[in-house]
């Protein structure tokens, strides 16, 4: 009864999507690591700047958690607080980690034949 | 189709985005397309966490928006920053990133621990939990230190701060950290267990600030890349403690993101991650001091245009000076000048040429060079021998010739543009200080190379102009 209690406490508070599974997180982990190295070593080199800035802006996803944190009914006020603070900190990431990357991205331009 | 379904079909569509959209950064042509990309997977996020988050019974609505409100408004200008501040910029988001993550493993910690909450308080979870909180602060304060020397904030240090058992200091402190996490682990709902914590929380706020005290501005790429990849790993252990796959997926990307970045870097320095974290660079190398009779050759704009118009190939090698004196649009009126007059014009670009991956790039980008004239180090060193001119823009490490020959030079080792084997050099600097490694460099004593002293915008400027007159006659 205890157990099933608090169990149900973190799913309704945790938000913990789903069965806890060390496993499958482990492997979700060490497969999203293999696609990242492969897929991040075919960047190109002229672009490391705007792939740092997008994965800035990608590593802001952290905003779930703090998502989940803050909306979790009969938490005591400083738990919402700092989720709140992690949800101003992710946006700010979000909004300025987009917008710049597609800013600098904008300006990467092929020689133009024929122009001046 | 119950909440919970509908909330992991919108996770599995923003991870497929998520991946894509990095696929695409592998080509200029399609790089646009990943930020959109970037932008519907998060908006999937948001959108399938907030489903998720209303099935269950949330609250606290209107501040969740105040806070979106709020990171907007800050997000926007940060966005805005002139190109040369990239750097900054993009270390102050890693920062904000760490915390976030710090922050929401806080309050997972202190959630659980309040509701004596054994089976949330697993031991799984707990190593999730303060590798999160490690990894998060430390990579907030590392971060902000980082930015800061950037910036060139004035009470912080730029040189490199050492003393003596920085290091056996800062393994002990780790070692009491790793303690606490793994007394935490073993008895998480002990009454002194929030202290543990705390004790951690603090020792890793003070281990960002530790880390990055010893390193100089030549390292920044590298440490950047490193913080990148931390700010990564911190929301892979947020994924472990929610048990949240996307956060997982994502925060993985990242992570493997920063770490090839980091490689990259250490590879184009000849130094190992060990060393760049723990062997502080450009500790002053004073022992070239008595050779101090050699002499530099100037020259003046004058004839360094004229030799610059018969050259058949100018190859300009761009540094953190020209980013410093924001030389980067004098430089293409340089550029068309010279390709006006027939004469072909290449960028050698070095990987850790700046202060991040890629510095230079976008900064001759933002000036409208075309990408294509914008060539890597190994591709541009074959052409060299070639080159009527190599120009030397603010860079002083990254085309010293000691890398390749003299054993005792602290950057022995470390791949270089061959700006040596140009026919003729010239070398634009500010000063006859040597660079940030503190070494000399061997380049400017040459009999070929000849030196435009003055700042990087100004002697462009001036090389134009001499240019465009002549052109007039």
């Amino acid at each position: 009864m205890q157990t099933a209690h608090s169990e149900a406490a973190a799913a309704a508070t945790g938000g913990g999507h789903g069965q806890l599974d060390f496993m499958g997180a482990l492997f979700v982990f060490m497969l999203a690591t293999f696609i990242g190295l492969m897929v991040i070593q075919r960047v190109s080199r002229l672009l490391h700047t705007p792939l740092m800035s997008l994965t800035n802006a990608i590593s802001a996803i952290a905003v779930v958690g703090a998502l989940i944190v803050s909306a979790g009914d009969g938490h005591p006020g400083y738990i919402t607080a700092l989720g709140l603070v992690a949800i101003f900190c992710s946006t700010t990431n979000i909004v300025s980690g987009f917008l710049i990357t597609d800013r600098m991205l904008k300006m990467f331009k092929k020689q133009e034949k024929g122009a001046k | 189709m119950s909440a919970e379904t509908l909330v992991q079909l919108l996770y599995l569509v923003s991870t497929a985005l998520f991946i894509l959209s990095l696929r695409w950064m592998s080509d200029p042509e399609t790089a646009r397309k990943g930020v959109f990309s970037g932008v519907a997977a998060m908006t999937l996020a948001v959108a399938g966490t907030l489903a998720g988050v209303i099935a269950t019974g949330g609250t606290h609505y209107w501040w969740i928006l105040g806070a979106f409100a709020l990171g907007a408004a800050v997000g926007y200008p940060l966005a805005q920053v002139p190109l040369t501040a990239v750097p900054q910029r993009t270390a102050l988001s890693h920062a904000f990133g760490g915390l976030a993550a710090g922050l929401v493993g806080t309050a997972k910690f202190f959630l659980y621990f309040g509701q004596r909450n054994e089976a949330a308080l697993a031991p799984f979870i707990v190593v999730a939990l303060v590798a999160e909180v490690l990894l998060g602060f430390l990579t907030f304060t590392g971060s902000l230190l980082a930015a800061g020397k950037l910036q060139e904030v004035k009470w912080i240090p730029q040189r490199p701060v050492t003393y003596p058992l920085q290091n056996v200091s800062n393994l002990a402190l780790f070692a009491l950290a790793l303690g606490l996490g793994v007394a935490l682990v073993l008895h998480p709902l002990a009454p002194w267990a929030p202290w543990a914590f705390g004790g951690i929380s603090v020792l890793s706020l003070a281990f960002g600030v530790l880390l990055i005290i010893p390193i100089g501005g030549a390292d920044m790429p590298t440490v950047i890349s490193i913080l990148n990849a931390y700010a990564g790993l911190s929301a892979v252990a947020m994924g472990f403690v929610l048990n949240n796959k996307l956060l997982i997926t994502a925060g993985a990307l990242d992570g493997s993101s920063g770490l090839i970045l980091s490689v990259i870097m250490c590879k184009a320095m000849n130094r190992s991650f060990f060393n760049v974290l723990f062997g502080a660079f450009g500790q002053a190398q004073t022992k070239a001091a008595d050779d101090e009779q050699k002499v530099y050759k100037a020259d003046t704009t004058e004839s360094a245009a004229q030799i610059m118009e018969q050259a058949s190939l100018v190859v300009i090698v761009p540094g953190y000076g020209m980013a410093v004196a924001q030389a980067q649009h004098k430089v293409r009126e340089l550029y068309d000048l010279l390709k006006k007059r027939g004469v072909t014009v290449k960028f050698a670009i070095h990987p850790v040429a700046g202060r991040m991956p890629g510095h230079m790039n976008v900064l001759l980008a933002e000036a409208e060079i075309p990408y294509d004239d914008l060539v890597e180090m190994d591709e541009i060193n074959g052409d060299m021998p070639q080159a009527d001119v190599a120009l030397i823009i603010g860079a002083n490490d990254v085309v010293n010739p000691a890398a390749r020959a003299d054993k005792s030079s602290p950057i022995f080792g470390m791949p270089i543009i061959d700006a040596d084997k140009a026919r003729t050099v010239y070398a634009i600097k500010r000063s006859k200080n040597p660079g940030f490694a503190g070494i000399d460099n061997e380049l400017y004593f040459l009999d070929k190379t000849f030196m435009l002293f003055g700042d990087a915008k100004a002697v462009v400027g001036e090389l134009a102009r001499k240019l465009a007159g002549e052109g007039g006659h």
